[in-house]
C-alpha cells in the first residue's frame, strides 16, 4: 500500500460543514460493530440524521476491519451520505490497535487539516511480526511519530489494558476516548444512554467507558510511557553465601563502566544457574577480556551479556529448577486468576529425547554412548516420548525438584563439556580477533545470540552459527568484515532455514 | 446455529402500515420480500449476504405464518433450481447468494431458467463481493445477465430504495416474464438506514397450494424446438416488455438541472459515492441537490435507449460510472450514441481506473478531472487552482506489516496443519490443493500448504490430473461446507471413479464456518427444520471409498500428523481420506462461555485451562509461532537487558485448545509451555487434599531457597 495521492487539502463546501465522518479500524472480534452501534444510535437519539456501514467480509477471523458512520443534523430531507471514507475527508479516526492507526494513516484517512485521531496503543502483532527468529516487531514509536504529523489532534493510551483492567472490553473504553475529546456535539449523557439502552454487560461497560473518558479528557497522551523505573534485584540467602555474592559484585562494578550493569546481570545468571565459584570463573573470563579491550568498552560489555547467556545454557537441570523454584506457582496462579476459592493444576510439556539424557552422564561416558547409535535408539526407545507431568501433583514434583538439585553434578556432565568447549572456541576466536580488529571481535561476540532453542531448533541455531562463524572466516583482514558480520548475523535471524543467510554468504564468497 | 442470532431483529420484521423500520441492509430486503407476498426463499451463505440467510433462518415461524417456505439450500445451484416453481405457478420466489461465485455454481440453473421464462416474478438477491473486504477472484455478476437474459437491478444504496427495487423487481419479472437479479454490493448490505413500513402478505398461491393443482406445458422445457422459440420470445417480446415497464414505472432516476453541458450515468449502487465527489467539489449539497445532471441506473440491464439518448441531448460531455471490468454499459451505451450518430463524447473507463474499486479518492479524482475538462468554468476558484501544500507525512509502508485473515484463536484447523508441516518437514514438499474455506488460511503463512483454489468442493477435483500418482502423493484439503456444498459429487466420486491414489483431508467442524456458522449435513447439533448429524464417512462409504481414518480431536497433534504420514505411505492403492474433526472454537465458545460462566455463579465444578510460557524457559526462537499463528499466541520484550528477541507470551484471550502443549511436545520444541487448570468450586476432599500438597510442596521449596542465593525479581 502506498501514501495516498489524495491529501491535497481541499476546502469542503460549506454546505457540507454539517457532515460528521466517522471512521473506525479494528482487528477482527474487537467489538469495533458494537461500538459503532453506539455511535450510530446515540446520534439519531440526539437528533441527528445517520448512516452506518462496514467492511467485513473474512476479515471477522483476525484481520483488519473497517467500519463508517456518517451524520448530520436532520433536516426536512433525508442527507445523502457516503458509503466508505475517503482519503483526506474524515474527522474522526478511531483505531482500535497501533499498527491499525499506521494503516489509517497511510491511507490517507488521518490528515492535519481535520482528523482527530483516537488509538489504542496495544498491539496484537501480525502474523509475520511473530514468526521471525529474531526480533520482527514493527515500531510503535514510528507510527506515533508519523501519528504526531497528520492528526490534527492525537489521542493515544493503551485503552485495551484499560479495558480489561474495567472488566470490559476495548470497545467500551475507545467510546469513553471519544467522548472526552469532544470531538462529537454530543454531552457525556448522551454516550452512556447509549451504552444503557443496548442493554447488554451495562455496569462493566459504564466502567471502562468512564475510564476511557478520564483518560482522553485529560489530555494524557500515554499511559504505557509511565514505566517503573528498574531495581536492581535484591539477594537473599544465607550469611555465607550474601558475603561471596558481596565479594563477586564489588568485582564486576570495577570492570569497565560501560559494561558493568550488564555485568551484574550476567553475574547474577550465572550465579543463579549454578553457584558462586561459577560466578567467579565468569568474572576471571571477563576480566581478562577487559583487559585486553583497548577499544571503547563494547567488547568486554558484548563478552559481559553473552558469555552470561553461554554459560548459562539450557540443561535439563536449569529447566527442572526454573519449574520447581519459589515463587513459580504464585506467579501462573495471580496470572490465571486463581485465588484461594480455587485448585489450580500445572500440567508441563517435556519431550526428552537420547540426546539431553545422555548430554547428563559423566562426559567420557557420554561422549562414548552419544557415539554408538544403537545404544542412542534404545535410550530413544525408553526415554523418547511426550511427557505431560503436572507439576502440582508430589510425585512428579519431587522428581523436577530432584533434577532441579543436581548442580552439583552438572560440571561433570557431556553437556558442561561441550558447552566450555564452544565457549573456549569461541570468546578465544574474538579474542584473537581484538587486537586485530576490534569491531569484528564484538561482531563475533554477538554471533552467540544465535543459539537458541532446544532439540532441534538448538542444533538448527547452532548449524548457523557454524555458517556465520565460516563467512567471518573468508572476511577476517578485509576493512568492512565487521559490517558483513553483521549482515551475516542478522540474515540468520530473518528465516528459520536460513535461507537469507544462504544468499549473504552467496555474496561473501562472491567477494571474499 | 448461526454465529449471529438475529432472533431480536426478526421482530422489526413484523412491522406493518404506517411504522418505520430502522436497521441493516440485508435485513431491509428481508422485510421486502415479505411485502411483496412472496411464496418461497432459499439461497446459500456467503458474505456478503450470509446474514440474509441468517435471519430467514431466525424468521422460520413467522415465515410459515405467513405460508412462505423457507429452504437452506444444499448450494447456489440447487437455490437457483428452486426457482423452477415460479415458471409454471404465478408464485413470487427469491433466492440468495453471493456474486460472482454463487451465480457461476448456479448459472446452469439460471440459464435454464431465464429460457423457460417465468409466470410468477423469480428474484435473485446477489451480494456482490467485489472490492475491499472480499474474499474471491474480482468479477462482474453483469455479464451473466447480459448471456441469459436476466434484468439486473442496482438500486441507489438506500433503505427505501433498495426496497422499492424488490417490489419494483417483482412486478419487472412478471411483466416481461424473465427472472431478475438484484445487485447489493458489500457496504449496501451493512448500510444501516430508516424506510415506512407496508404490511407483510401472504402469498396469493402457496407451494402447498401449488402441489394440489399441479401444472405443466412443454412449451417452457429447454428442448429443441421449443428452445429455438425461447431465445425469439426473449428478443421479440421479453426484452420490450421490460423496456416498456422500466419507462413508464420510472424505475431510472434522473436528477440535477435539464439541461447542461455535460452529464453522469451512473449505476444506481455508486450514486453516493458520485453525490460525495460532487459535495467535496463544491456542486452538490448535503442532499443530492446538484449543478450536474445525473442520469441513475437503478436497471443496469437492460439499457434503454431512448431514456439515454434523451438525456444526452443538449450535452456535450457524458460521463459513466461503472465499477469493474469490462465496461459493458459505457459499451453499449456508445454503440446507442453511434447508432443516433450523436456527437456526445461519452467518458468513463479513459478517466476512471479500469480495474479495482471506485474509492473515495478515484471518484474525487476522476468526475474533477470530468468537470476540469467538460465545464471547468463551474468549480469553485479553489479547487480550479488550490493553492495549499501537502502536508508531508512519513511514509509508513515499510513499518506496517499486513493483516491478512488468519486462524481464530483455539481453531481446530491449526493443528491439522501443523501436523501437516511436521509431516513436510519428515517427507518433503508435496502437491496440495485447497478449497474454500477457512482452511484456506492455511496458504498464509506460518503455514504455507496449499498453492491454488479452483472453488467451492473443487479441492480434489484440483488434483484430478494427479489422480494417476507418482513417487508422492498428491493430497487435497476440502473443509466440511465445501464436501456437502459440492464435493461429494465433483470431488469424492470423481476420486473414487478414477481410482485416485491421492489423499484428501476433509476438515469437518462442524459448520459452514467460514460464512457464519450455518449448520450443514454433517452438524452435530439437532436442528429442529434440518437434517443433520449425517457423518461425512458414510458418505464416503457410500461412493466407494474404502481407506477412511477418522480423527475426532484435531489437537491430538501427534495423531493427526501419524494419521497423514500414514496416509501418504500406505502401499494401499485408491483414495484415501482423512476426516478430521473437531467444533469450530469461535461456534464453540459462543454456545459453551455463557454455560460455563452460569455453572461456576452457580456453584457447580468447572475446570478452565488455559496456557502459559514460563519466560525464564523461553530462548526466544520463536519456533512455536512458525506452527501457530494463533492470536492469543503472542511475543514480550523482556525487561531484562541479556536478552534481545522476546520470548513468548499467551494471552488472557486463551481458549486453553491444546495446540501448543500438542505442537511443543510432537515437534519437540521446547519445555517452556504449561497448562494451568484452574478449578471452579472443587470439592471439600480436592480442597484440602490439594492445600496438603501444596503445603509439602512449599515446603521443599522453601528449604531449597533457605540454602541458597536467591534473587528477588527485578521490578
Amino acid at each position: 500500500m502506498t501514501v495516498h495521492e489524495a491529501l491535497a487539502p481541499r476546502q469542503a463546501d460549506p454546505r457540507l460543514g454539517g457532515i460528521i465522518k466517522l471512521a473506525i479500524l479494528a482487528v477482527g472480534g474487537q467489538g469495533g460493530g458494537v461500538l459503532t452501534n453506539w455511535i450510530e444510535s446515540m446520534a439519531r437519539a440526539s437528533g441527528y440524521a445517520a448512516q452506518a456501514t462496514s467492511v467485513a467480509g473474512v476479515a471477522q477471523r483476525t484481520g483488519a476491519t473497517v467500519y463508517y458512520v456518517e451524520m448530520a443534523p436532520a433536516g426536512d430531507k433525508p442527507p445523502i451520505f457516503s458509503l466508505m471514507p475517503a482519503a483526506g475527508d474524515v474527522d474522526i479516526m478511531i483505531t482500535a490497535e497501533m499498527m491499525e492507526a499506521g494503516r489509517a494513516i497511510m491511507r490517507g484517512f488521518v490528515t492535519p487539516d481535520r482528523t482527530v485521531l483516537i488509538s489504542s496503543t496495544h498491539r496484537s502483532l501480525a502474523v509475520s511480526e511473530k514468526t521471525v527468529p529474531g526480533d520482527g516487531i514493527a515500531s510503535s514509536e514510528e507510527v506515533k511519530a508519523a501519528a504526531e504529523v497528520a492528526a490534527r489532534h492525537f489521542i493515544c493510551a493503551d485503552f485495551d489494558a484499560l479495558a480489561i483492567s474495567n472488566g470490559s472490553v476495548i470497545s467500551a473504553t475507545l467510546f469513553g476516548a471519544l467522548a472526552g475529546s469532544g470531538a462529537l456535539p454530543f454531552p457525556r449523557e448522551a454516550y452512556e444512554d447509549a451504552i444503557r439502552a443496548s442493554g447488554k454487560g451495562v455496569e462493566a461497560s459504564l466502567r471502562a467507558f468512564a475510564a476511557g473518558f478520564d483518560q482522553a479528557s485529560s489530555g494524557a497522551s500515554d499511559t504505557a510511557a509511565t514505566h517503573a523505573p528498574t531495581s536492581l534485584p535484591g539477594v537473599v540467602g544465607p550469611d555465607r553465601l550474601s558475603r561471596g555474592w558481596q565479594a563477586l559484585s564489588e568485582r564486576a562494578r570495577k570492570l569497565p563502566p560501560e559494561a558493568v550493569e550488564i555485568a551484574e546481570a550476567g553475574l547474577k545468571k550465572v550465579v543463579q544457574f549454578q553457584d558462586l565459584a561459577y560466578g567467579a570463573d565468569y568474572l576471571d573470563r571477563l576480566e581478562k577480556v577487559a583487559a585486553s579491550d583497548k577499544g571503547d568498552g563494547r567488547l568486554t560489555r558484548e563478552a559481559a551479556k553473552y558469555l552470561a547467556n553461554a554459560m548459562a545454557y539450557d540443561d535439563i537441570i536449569r529447566v527442572a529448577d526454573a519449574k520447581t523454584r519459589a515463587g513459580r506457582r504464585e506467579r501462573i496462579a495471580a496470572e490465571m486468576n486463581s485465588g484461594d476459592a480455587q485448585v489450580m493444576h500445572v500440567t508441563e510439556f517435556l519431550h526428552p529425547r537420547a540426546e539431553e539424557i545422555v548430554s547428563m552422564l559423566p562426559a567420557k561416558m557420554g561422549a562414548r554412548w552419544a557415539e554408538n547409535p544403537r545404544r542412542m535408539a534404545l535410550i530413544d526407545r525408553l526415554f523418547n516420548k511426550g511427557r505431560r507431568m503436572r507439576t502440582d501433583s508430589l510425585p512428579t514434583f519431587l522428581a523436577l525438584y530432584f533434577l532441579g538439585g543436581l548442580k552439583s553434578w552438572r560440571k561433570k556432565t557431556l553437556r558442561h563439556a561441550e558447552e566450555m568447549a564452544h565457549i573456549e572456541a569461541w570468546l578465544g576466536r574474538a579474542m584473537e580477533e581484538a587486537g586485530r580488529d576490534y569491531d569484528l571481535a564484538v561482531e563475533i561476540l554477538c554471533c552467540q545470540r544465535l543459539i537458541k532453542g532446544y532439540s532441534d531448533t538448538h542444533a538448527r541455531g547452532q548449524s548457523k552459527y557454524a555458517r556465520v562463524m565460516e563467512g567471518i572466516d573468508l572476511l577476517a583482514g578485509r576493512d568492512d568484515a565487521a559490517e558483513w558480520a553483521r549482515r551475516l548475523r542478522e540474515a540468520a535471524l530473518v528465516d528459520e532455514n536460513g535461507k537469507a543467510l544462504d544468499g549473504a554468504l552467496q555474496t561473501v564468497r562472491s567477494f571474499a | 446455529m448461526a454465529e449471529r442470532s438475529f432472533k431480536a431483529e426478526v421482530e422489526h420484521l413484523k412491522l406493518g402500515e404506517g411504522d418505520t423500520f430502522t436497521g441493516e441492509g440485508i435485513l431491509a430486503i428481508t422485510k421486502a420480500l415479505l411485502e411483496s407476498g412472496v411464496g418461497y426463499v432459499g439461497g446459500y451463505q456467503g458474505a456478503p449476504i450470509s446474514h440474509l440467510m441468517d435471519v430467514l433462518s431466525d424468521a422460520q415461524d413467522l415465515l410459515a405464518d405467513l405460508g412462505v417456505r423457507y429452504e437452506a439450500n444444499a448450494n447456489e445451484a440447487a437455490a437457483g433450481a428452486m426457482l423452477a416453481a415460479s415458471v409454471h405457478y404465478p408464485i413470487r420466489g427469491a433466492v440468495t447468494f453471493k456474486g460472482s461465485v454463487g451465480v457461476n455454481v448456479a448459472s446452469d440453473a439460471l440459464a435454464n431458467l431465464a429460457s423457460s421464462g417465468v409466470t410468477g416474478g423469480a428474484m435473485i438477491i446477489v451480494g456482490e463481493d467485489y472490492g475491499e473486504g472480499s474474499s474471491i477472484m474480482q468479477e462482474r455478476t453483469h455479464a451473466f445477465a447480459m448471456k441469459s437474459q436476466f434484468w439486473l437491478l442496482d438500486p441507489r444504496p438506500n433503505l427505501p430504495s433498495i426496497v422499492k427495487a424488490v417490489s419494483d423487481g417483482f412486478e419487472l419479472s412478471e411483466a416481461s416474464n424473465t427472472p431478475v437479479m438484484l445487485m447489493v454490493r458489500i457496504r449496501s448490505c451493512h448500510v444501516t438506514g430508516s424506510f415506512e413500513c407496508r404490511d407483510n402478505r401472504h402469498p396469493e398461491l402457496t407451494v402447498r397450494d401449488a402441489l394440489s393443482e399441479p401444472r405443466s406445458d412443454f412449451a417452457r422445457v429447454v428442448l429443441p424446438p421449443m428452445s429455438f422459440a425461447h431465445e425469439q420470445d426473449k428478443v421479440k417480446n421479453r426484452w420490450p416488455a421490460a423496456e416498456a415497464f422500466i419507462r413508464e414505472r420510472g424505475l431510472n432516476e434522473m436528477f440535477g438541472p435539464d439541461s447542461a453541458r455535460l452529464g453522469i450515468v451512473v449505476q444506481g449502487g455508486m450514486y453516493n459515492g458520485v453525490i460525495r465527489a460532487l459535495q467535496r467539489l463544491g456542486l452538490a449539497d448535503i442532499y443530492g441537490e446538484t449543478d450536474v445532471p445525473i442520469y441513475v441506473l437503478n436497471v443496469t440491464y437492460p439499457l434503454i435507449s431512448n431514456e439515454f439518448l434523451e438525456f444526452c441531448e443538449d450535452k456535450e460531455h457524458v460521463l459513466v460510472v461503472e465499477e469493474g471490468q469490462p465496461e459493458f454499459i459505457e459499451t453499449q451505451l456508445g454503440s446507442f450514441l453511434y447508432r443516433a450518430s450523436s456527437d456526445v463524447k461519452l467518458h468513463g473507463k479513459d478517466l476512471f481506473p479500469m480495474a479495482g474499486e471506485y474509492t473515495g479518492a478515484v471518484m474525487l479524482d476522476t468526475v474533477e478531472a470530468f468537470v476540469r475538462l467538460a465545464a471547468p468554468d463551474m468549480l469553485p476558484a479553489n479547487v480550479r487552482a488550490p493553492n495549499a501544500e501537502k502536508p508531508k507525512i512519513p511514509d509508513l509502508s515499510k513499518t506496517v506489516p499486513i493483516r491478512p485473515p488468519g486462524f481464530c484463536t483455539g481453531c481446530p484447523e491449526r493443528p491439522i496443519f501443523a501436523a501437516m508441516k511436521l509431516v513436510e518437514n519428515e517427507l518433503g514438499k508435496h502437491q496440495i490443493a485447497a478449497d474454500i474455506g477457512c482452511h484456506l488460511f492455511a496458504a498464509l503463512p506460518p503455514f504455507e500448504i496449499g498453492g491454488a483454489t479452483m472453488g467451492y468442493g473443487l479441492g480434489p477435483a484440483a488434483n484430478g490430473a494427479f489422480d494417476g500418482g507418482g513417487e508422492k502423493r498428491p493430497v487435497a484439503i476440502i473443509g466440511d461446507g465445501g464436501f456437502w456444498h459440492n464435493g461429494l459429487s465433483s470431488s469424492f466420486t470423481n476420486m473414487s471413479f478414477n481410482k485416485s491414489d491421492g489423499v484428501a483431508i476433509v476438515v469437518d467442524n462442524f459448520y459452514s464456518a467460514a460464512t457464519g456458522g450455518q449448520d450443514i449435513m454433517s452438524s452435530r447439533a439437532t436442528n429442529p427444520t434440518k437434517s443433520t448429524r449425517n457423518p461425512i464417512s458414510k458418505a464416503l462409504k457410500g461412493v466407494g471409498i474404502d481407506w477412511v481414518r477418522e480423527v475426532d480431536r484435531t489437537y491430538d497433534v501427534g495423531r493427526m500428523r501419524d494419521t497423514i504420514r500414514e496416509a501418504l505411505t500406505t502401499p494401499e492403492k485408491g483414495p484415501k481420506v482423512i476426516v478430521a474433526s473437531s467444533e469450530c472454537m469461535l461456534n464453540r465458545q459462543r454456545r459453551e462461555k455463557p454455560l460455563r460462566n452460569k455453572a461456576i455463579k452457580e456453584g457447580r465444578r468447572v475446570e478452565a485451562p488455559r496456557f502459559g510460557v514460563d519466560e525464564e524457559v523461553c530462548t526466544g526462537d520463536h519456533a512455536c509461532m512458525r506452527l501457530s499463528g494463533c492470536p492469543s499466541l503472542s511475543l514480550k520484550k523482556l525487561d531484562d537487558p541479556l536478552r534481545d528477541d522476546p520470548v513468548a507470551h499467551i494471552d488472557q484471550s486463551c481458549v486453553g485448545c491444546g495446540n501448543c502443549g500438542e505442537v511443543a511436545d510432537a515437534a519437540i520444541l521446547c519445555p517452556s509451555f504449561y497448562r494451568a487448570d484452574v478449578v471452579h468450586n472443587p470439592g471439600g476432599f480436592e480442597k484440602w487434599w490439594a492445600g496438603m500438597r501444596s503445603r509439602v510442596i512449599g515446603w521443599l521449596i522453601k528449604r531449597r531457597a533457605s540454602r541458597r542465593l536467591e534473587f528477588q525479581a527485578a521490578s
